[in-house]
């Protein structure tokens, strides 16, 4: 009996000493409304390191990261064939999130080991998955590289490093920018604590982000109704045609 | 300003998207064409994705037919049975070109061969109404070689002979069939009403009287575009209303005011004011698709999940 009380705190042991400093922390916002005009947004993202006793040598780091929902995509790639550029090769990209954001104390590597980054899944290339590339295209890493360049030129990825600020090993904070370009879904934060290169605590928070008002009645009916989404498309253009000559008309008699 | 549009799922500048309506809205006034061969690759222009702006396309051409239809309807100068036939086979041709359109886009070419077409067919429009206007405008000797309209052509020793009443014709059906067929496929591949195609043909090929092409074809366009529309939102979920009531708005606006400047501007200086812009935008597809790009990467989203 006690042998295996013994062994219940052994195992227990080493999760009690990770769980010594823990994350609490909290949004500006827990929902994102993507209205008609919506043009982008920015979150708040801080909290504080929690410890029952003085903390052990070495600095902390604090990484937060918030990633969009995921969907396969295709790459396509452009060659010339008879003067003309067109697509010829194409990756499947299983899973890529809709939009990835970065945020750390300090330069991502010099605080995360590359076997704790492949773990966690941190750093952007980490964050998409490639399975599906058929076997006549030899360069598939090239496309997931294109992947992040083109949505890091449409502010979908961005890596901001040394941009939390951190105060007294406790108290950290930073700023995430929304794009107006986003699509909706259940955004994942994940705040990381790390020292020596090894996470020591981490903690997922959600931030939702959905149409409303017209924006989310035109597209759920656009795709669980589309005879009515198409019917509805037809009326308000008849009217509209209609009725503009016949306002025009009436102006000019 | 901006505008979150749902379907396309970009941001625009609403200022941008009445912008676009308002130049085809003026263009429309002004030359009295539709302008649906316009708007569309200018929706590619400010980054719409290709299947929302053709979809789009094809609903904004439904709103600016219908006040056509209504005049030409009161003024009795519709034939409906050429209409009719014109529409069964501009049906069939939209529902193929839908097929086409959706294979296209699985396989990822779909953005290729909707500019391709553009490039094919606003060339030979632009080039053919710069050669006439440039004639027009030297004034070149008046060798008008009107069309007799009861010759005998190829079209008319085909079977399946039919009484076209309003037009005074008894031709086959199997030509207007396939005019009707041509206008629904470009209708469902390049989200335009297809009058230019349409009028010329009725004129030489079938040999309708002047005064009921116009409103026949708009009585056709109007239907098939219809049509076209609610295909696509059924199929690919991509026609975007707020998108459409914006140009619509837009277009409206635009074409008072070209009604406005076309009673003020010569006709052979309209016309060549057309091509040059015809072609201009012809010029820009055809650089998009020959000189290397930047980046020969590019992201496709597959199916219909978006």
């Amino acid at each position: 009996m006690i042998r295996r009380l013994l062994l219940a705190l052994a195992l227990i042991g080493p999760l009690a000493v990770q769980a010594e400093e823990q994350i609490v922390s909290g949004l500006s916002q827990t929902r994102v409304s993507i209205t008609a005009n919506f043009d982008g947004s920015e979150i708040l993202v801080f909290g504080a390191v929690k410890r029952e006793a003085p903390p052990p040598g070495g600095a902390l780091q604090v990484i937060i990261t918030v990633e969009g929902p995921h969907a396969p995509v295709d790459v396509r790639k452009k060659s010339r064939y008879a003067g003309i550029w067109i697509n010829t090769e194409a990756v499947e990209v299983d899973a890529a999130p809709s939009f990835y954001a970065i945020a750390t104390t300090a330069r991502l590597f010099s605080i995360l080991s590359h076997t704790e980054d492949l773990r966690h899944r941190i750093s952007i290339p980490n964050g998409i998955r490639s399975v599906g590339a058929p076997p006549e295209v030899e360069d598939a890493a090239r496309f997931t590289d294109a992947l992040i360049r083109l949505r890091t030129g449409e502010g979908l990825y961005r890596a901001d490093e040394e941009f939390v600020a951190f105060a007294q090993d406790t108290l950290f904070q930073t700023a995430f920018r929304l794009p107006a370009n986003l699509t909706e879904g259940n955004y994942e934060i994940r705040i990381f604590l790390t020292r020596d290169k090894q996470v020591i605590d981490t903690h997922a928070k959600l931030l939702q982000v959905r149409k409303v008002g017209l924006e989310r009645f035109l597209f759920r009916l656009a795709h669980d109704q589309p005879m009515i989404y198409g019917v509805l498309s037809l009326v308000i253009a008849l009217v509209a045609g209609w009725l503009a000559s016949a306002v025009f008309r009436f102006i000019r008699s | 300003m901006q505008l979150y549009l749902p379907i396309a799922e970009v941001s625009v500048s609403i200022f941008v998207l009445l912008g676009i309506g308002g130049v085809v809205g003026i263009l429309s006034g002004l030359f009295g064409v539709g302008g649906g061969f316009l708007i569309t690759p200018l929706l590619f222009f400010i980054g719409i994705p290709p299947p929302v702006a053709v979809a789009t396309g094809a609903n904004q051409v439904v709103a600016s037919s219908i006040s056509g239809v209504l005049a030409h309807l009161k003024r009795r100068t519709v034939d409906f049975v050429m209409g009719g036939v014109l529409l069964a086979g501009g049906l069939v041709g939209s529902a193929g070109g839908i097929l086409i359109f959706n294979h296209l886009q699985k396989i990822g070419q779909i953005d290729l061969v909707v500019q391709l077409s553009y490039v094919v067919f606003l060339g030979i429009i632009g080039l053919l109404m710069f050669q006439e206007s440039l004639r027009a405008l030297l004034r070149a000797k008046r060798t008008t070689g009107r069309v007799k309209r009861h010759q005998h052509l190829w079209v008319h020793r085909l079977p399946l002979k039919m009484k076209f009443r309003t037009s005074g014709l008894y031709i086959s059906v199997i030509p207007p069939l396939l005019v009707g067929v041509l206008v629904g496929v470009l209708a469902a591949i390049m989200g335009v009403g297809g009058g230019f195609i349409m009028v010329p043909a009725m004129i030489y090929l079938l040999g309708m009287p002047t005064k009921v092409v116009v409103g026949t074809s708009l009585f056709q366009i109007m239907f098939v575009t219809a049509f076209t529309t609610f295909m696509h939102a059924v199929t690919n979920y991509s026609v975007d209303i707020l998108l459409a009531v914006v140009l619509i708005v837009g277009g409206v606006i635009g074409a008072q005011i070209g009604t406005r400047m076309g009673a003020r501007l010569k006709a052979e200086q309209l016309r060549i004011l057309l091509a040059v812009v015809v072609l201009a935008v012809c010029g820009k597809l055809v650089a998009d698709l020959t000189v290397q790009p930047s980046e020969l990467y590019s992201i496709g989203y597959r199916g219909s999940g978006r």
